[in-house]
């Protein structure tokens, strides 16, 4: 019997963390707060969370998108479900962190299921069109229900709350807890794709057909993916509630779905950075344009044709590109 | 992840050229209004309004230099809300003015109450905050959303009409003018429909209001919406079988431009007037046209109170904004003059005041415009001023 | 309800269909033919209802502003297509979503950036302004007449040039086969190009008639962009008469939920609940219809490629 093929050296469906990015960049984000009040521009601070927010979001739709190769158009409706969970719960009196916050992920998980149980039936166009149904047959029910606030939406009464004395109602420290669960995510995220799930995920993505010959249960790993990316949008849902202080269905409409998509093909689709890199440049492309012109989305859009036309695999192909270039590797 | 650092380390550059050093010598105003979309000839009415009372207290407000910064909510309080965000902690503003929206309003009242910002409302004037949710730093320029449609109500019960139609669209606002107007009317309601915010298309509401068999149909639709219920009422051939009333807002200049002879007769009530004989009045309309070449709305006219009140305020506190307990005295005496003449605020901080019948005629210049035909309710407070206990 | 509430609605429905088939038929061909998802063809929507409304406003009558602004848009879809689109083809769906979905940033903001943020008004011709008496008792604006009009006779016109003419059967040859096409001699650069000039063609007819009924604003393009995609998976992605029938199915279903929903609705609760709840029940039912037929035909009403 043959020793059962252990951690051999790092394949192509593996995805290393890279300590000399990853050290770094982490070190810049826990110093973020600090430069941002040395240079009296705190607003920032909350700029940021949304950001990691968003990268939390769009790293979760990577996972399906870029390693599972289901091309979901309705990822932004878990999201909403999330923070409408938190929402609802901060009106009724609910405002502990440890209750809202894994509701939330409960919720975007199981819409999940329950959409994936349907939508994974299907392939290719039809996939990304049942998708888009699903959310938008969410974001009208939403919008119908006045109870929640129906179009208008809800505000919360205050951030969710980790304990007694310990509020979120500071940016700062809000941005601290986002970066120490994104970073937490993120890493689970890396362990998951370079364990055998995330071998598994990608062959499928590869070729389901040999995937479902060679025996592999097809059907219920992209289902388990599906709701497990499900939960991790609901839990960035959470946060983004916190952060803005309210919920709508605005949230949830197909074009915040259009703009997930558009992080995560910008950064790298199937890059592990992938989500994190669109999201990040997505947002400070709008953040910069935004104090230039009233018309950044110009901007914007112009930024975001130049890199389809120019770097095809996204941001993050072009950073190995430059990196393997410096290498001097072929 | 160079690229990412080098994007982050332009932004941070950027930001700290753009950020201003705070100087503690001037007045900052937040001015969020609706400047695209169906609602913008309305947003675009407030600003220019407020703009031209700057611009008559020499680009002051108070005696001290106004810097007004105009947004836009884009009709959506999502993103209402970020730019009111941005403008109370990276603008750091002293008030904030401009929606017209109630359903905005109500978004972006909370963390604006929050940071102690003073809101002058230049329009949306939502039911919640006359009641029982009154706030020490919600003051109302304008006029609390049902009071207009009071007065159509007993416009319309007093000239005799058995049953009438209602429309509105379905938020915040939407709702307290149908009721303001149910209130003040007694006869048979014999139909009640609410719209799409951005609805544009009204067919299948037509063809309900002639299945109902009304003499009359009240519609609330504010701006660009308006325009095309009436285009598309009169297109129908309704306007013979029933007769329109509408609050201000729906038939006035804006919508006239836009809608043209078929409004000739329509009624409509306001608590304002461009015709009203004040000396205020009479220099806002002259400067108004002559500045921007077209007749002020009621909206225009609020939005220029707005900022007069501000300016009559800071002027009476002395120029100390930081003293916010002052301010506050000071903002509740409404120390300016109106361009509706009389004004007093009620312990809600919303207005006391009359409210008259218009109606779209042709003027001696030819113009369709509306004339002031006479009071309907006078001195009149909103019908929740009693639910509010303000703290002090 | 009475019988001249239904009639109503039913024309009301048939107004809607047809427009969205002229947005859906653009959309078909290009998806089905150079298979590209084209998030930017609800952009030229409202490119051709700006312009129709400008050259109307400039000139003063209607129909000059309706031919010269279809013109014009067709002549930026081809500058379009030559120079961004056309890159595009080759691509694969994800980043041909990325591309198109900057062409729509850049649409909306250049809109602006010409006309303003602000809705411009546009004038129904005088001609048609008013109602006509149908039936005893019973007017229909004559203006929405012209629209069904005008939609049935492009459709017709549609029809022929797709089963008559040469370069219709290079559609339907590229449309279910394009190497095959290609192999038999279809000048496939040539084709795509007047396809999409075609399209945007449509968006602007559909645009310019709508225009004095609905605003022409920023961002009208993509709240009917969503219907199209919908419509065109309903009637099979390539074909025509799919497009039709789905806009014709989508947009009864649209109509009739708007109105007897509420109704009902309306029995069972309050006006205001009804309100919200029937427009979005009626946008859910769209999105069911859609699951139904995917369900019962998985690839359309009338799926094309063989």
């Amino acid at each position: 019997m043959t020793p059962p093929p252990e951690r051999a050296a790092p394949g192509p469906l593996d995805h290393a963390l890279r300590a000399r990015v990853a050290v770094p960049l982490l070190a810049l984000l826990v110093l973020l707060p600090v430069i941002a009040e040395a240079l009296d521009e705190g607003f920032y601070v909350g700029v940021a969370s949304r950001m990691l927010i968003f990268a939390l979001a769009s790293t979760s739709l990577n996972l399906i998108l870029g390693f599972g190769g289901m091309v979901s158009f309705g990822h932004a409706a878990f999201v909403g479900m999330g923070a409408y969970t938190v929402g609802i719960l901060m009106r009724d009196g609910v405002a502990s962190a440890w209750i809202a916050w894994p509701a939330a992920a409960a919720v975007g998980g199981l819409f999940a299921f329950v959409t994936g149980l349907v939508s994974l039936r299907t392939r290719g166009v039809y996939f990304i069109m049942i998708t888009l149904a699903f959310a938008q047959m969410l974001f009208y029910l939403m919008s119908s229900l006045e109870a929640y606030g129906g179009d208008d939406g809800l505000s919360l009464a205050a951030r969710s709350s980790l304990g007694p004395g310990l509020d979120l109602a500071d940016d700062t420290r809000f941005y601290y807890v986002v970066l120490a669960i994104g970073v937490v995510i993120f890493i689970g995220i890396a362990r998951l794709l370079n364990a055998r799930f995330g071998h598994v995920l990608q062959a499928i993505r590869e070729n389901e057909t040999r995937m479902a010959a060679l025996g592999f249960a097809v059907y219920r790993c992209k289902l388990a993916a599906f709701t497990l990316a499900g939960a991790i949008a609901g839990l960035a849902g959470a946060l983004l509630a916190n952060q803005t202080g309210f919920v709508s269905p605005a949230m949830m409409q197909w074009s915040q779905s259009g703009i997930l998509l558009v992080m995560v093909i910008l950064g790298g689709v199937g890059h592990l950075y992938g989500g994190l890199a669109g999201a990040a440049a997505f947002l400070l492309i709008e953040e910069a344009a935004l104090s230039y012109t009233i018309h950044w989305q110009f901007i914007l859009g112009a930024v975001l044709l130049a890199v389809v036309l120019l770097a095809p695999n996204g941001l993050m192909s072009l950073a190995r590109r430059t990196a393997r270039g410096a290498k001097g590797a072929p | 992840m160079h690229a990412s650092l080098r994007l982050m380390t332009a932004a941070a550059a950027l930001a700290c050229l753009a950020g201003t050093a705070q100087a503690a010598d001037k007045i900052k105003v937040g001015l969020l209004t609706t400047l695209s979309g169906p609602g913008s000839a309305l947003g675009v009415d407030i600003r220019d309004g407020f703009e031209l009372a700057v611009k008559h207290s020499g680009g002051q407000l108070g005696g001290l230099p106004a810097e007004v910064i105009v947004a836009d909510d884009q009709m959506s309080p999502d993103a209402a809300k970020q730019t009111a965000d941005r403008l109370l902690k990276r603008e750091k503003v002293d008030f904030m003015t401009g929606i017209v929206f109630s359903n905005i309003m109500l978004a972006v009242g909370q963390p604006v109450f929050q940071s102690k910002t003073f809101y002058i409302s230049a329009n949306a004037g939502p039911s919640q905050y006359a009641g029982a949710q009154c706030n020490p730093y919600f003051f109302s320029a304008s006029y609390q959303n049902d009071t207009i449609d009071e007065a159509a109500g007993k416009v319309v019960q007093a000239r005799g009409f058995k049953k009438v139609a209602l429309l509105a669209p379905n938020y915040p606002a939407g709702r307290d003018h149908l009721a303001g107007f149910k209130r003040f009317y007694e006869g048979e309601v014999v139909m009640e429909d609410y719209t799409q915010l951005n609805q544009l298309d009204y067919g299948a509401e037509l063809s309900k209001l002639r299945a109902s068999g009304a003499d009359a149909v009240f519609v609330f639709l504010p701006g660009g919406l308006g325009v095309n219920f009436i285009k598309q009422f009169v297109g129908a051939g309704l306007n013979q079988e029933m007769k329109l009333f509408a609050p201000g807002f729906s038939a006035d200049e804006d919508v006239i431009r836009a809608v043209g002879e078929p409004m000739l007769g329509i009624f409509n009530t306001s608590q304002w007037a461009h015709d009203m004989n004040n000396a205020a009045n009479k220099r806002f309309v002259t400067d108004f046209e002559k500045e921007y070449g077209r007749l002020p709305t009621m909206y225009a006219s609020q939005g220029y109170d707005a900022a007069r009140l501000i300016d009559g305020a800071v002027r009476k506190a002395g120029g100390k904004v930081e003293d916010k307990a002052a301010l506050r005295a000071a903002l509740e005496a409404a120390p300016f003059e109106s361009v509706r003449g009389a004004f007093k605020f009620d312990v809600n901080h919303y207005p006391v005041q009359s409210y008259y019948l218009r109606e779209v005629v042709k003027d001696v210049k030819g113009r369709i415009t509306n004339k002031l035909v006479g009071p309907v309710l006078e001195n009149h407070a909103d019908a929740y001023a009693g639910e509010c206990k303000m703290p002090s | 309800m009475n019988g001249i509430l239904v009639l109503e609605q039913l024309l009301n429905s048939l107004q809607f269909g047809l427009m969205l088939f002229l947005l859906a038929a653009g959309l078909t061909l290009v998806f089905g033919i150079m298979d590209m998802i084209n998030l930017a063809h609800g952009s030229l929507y409202m490119i051709g209802a700006y312009l129709v409304a400008t050259i109307a406003g400039a000139s003063g009558s209607f129909w000059i502003g309706l031919a010269g602004g279809v013109a014009a848009t067709a002549l930026a879809g081809v500058l379009l297509e030559c120079t961004v689109v056309r890159r595009l083809y080759r691509r694969d769906h994800l980043s041909q979503v990325l591309g198109t979905f900057a062409i729509l940033l850049m649409a909306n903001e250049g809109v602006r950036m010409i006309w303003g943020s602000q809705p411009i008004p546009m004038a129904m011709p005088a001609e048609l302004s008013g109602p006509v008496e149908l039936l005893p008792g019973f007017t229909y604006p004559a203006y929405r007449l012209f629209i069904i009009g005008a939609g049935l006779a492009v459709a017709l016109l549609l029809y022929v040039l797709v089963t008559r003419t040469r370069m219709g059967m290079q559609v339907r040859a590229g449309a279910s086969n394009r190497e095959m096409a290609q192999a038999m001699g279809a000048d496939v650069r040539r084709l795509f190009t007047a396809l999409f000039a075609a399209g945007a063609g449509l968006c602007a007819v559909a645009g310019g008639l709508l225009g004095p009924l609905l605003a022409v604003q920023v961002g009208m393009g993509e709240s009917i962009l969503i219907l199209a995609f919908v419509v065109i998976v309903i009637g099979g992605i390539g074909s025509i008469r799919g497009a039709l029938l789905g806009a014709l199915l989508v947009g009864l279903v649209d109509t009739a939920g708007r109105t007897v929903v509420p109704i009902l609705f309306g029995m069972l609760m309050g006006p205001s609940a009804a309100a919200t709840a029937g427009p979005a029940v009626a946008s859910i039912l769209i999105y069911v219809l859609m699951a139904a037929v995917l369900f019962w035909k998985p690839q359309g009403l009338f799926p094309v490629h063989g």
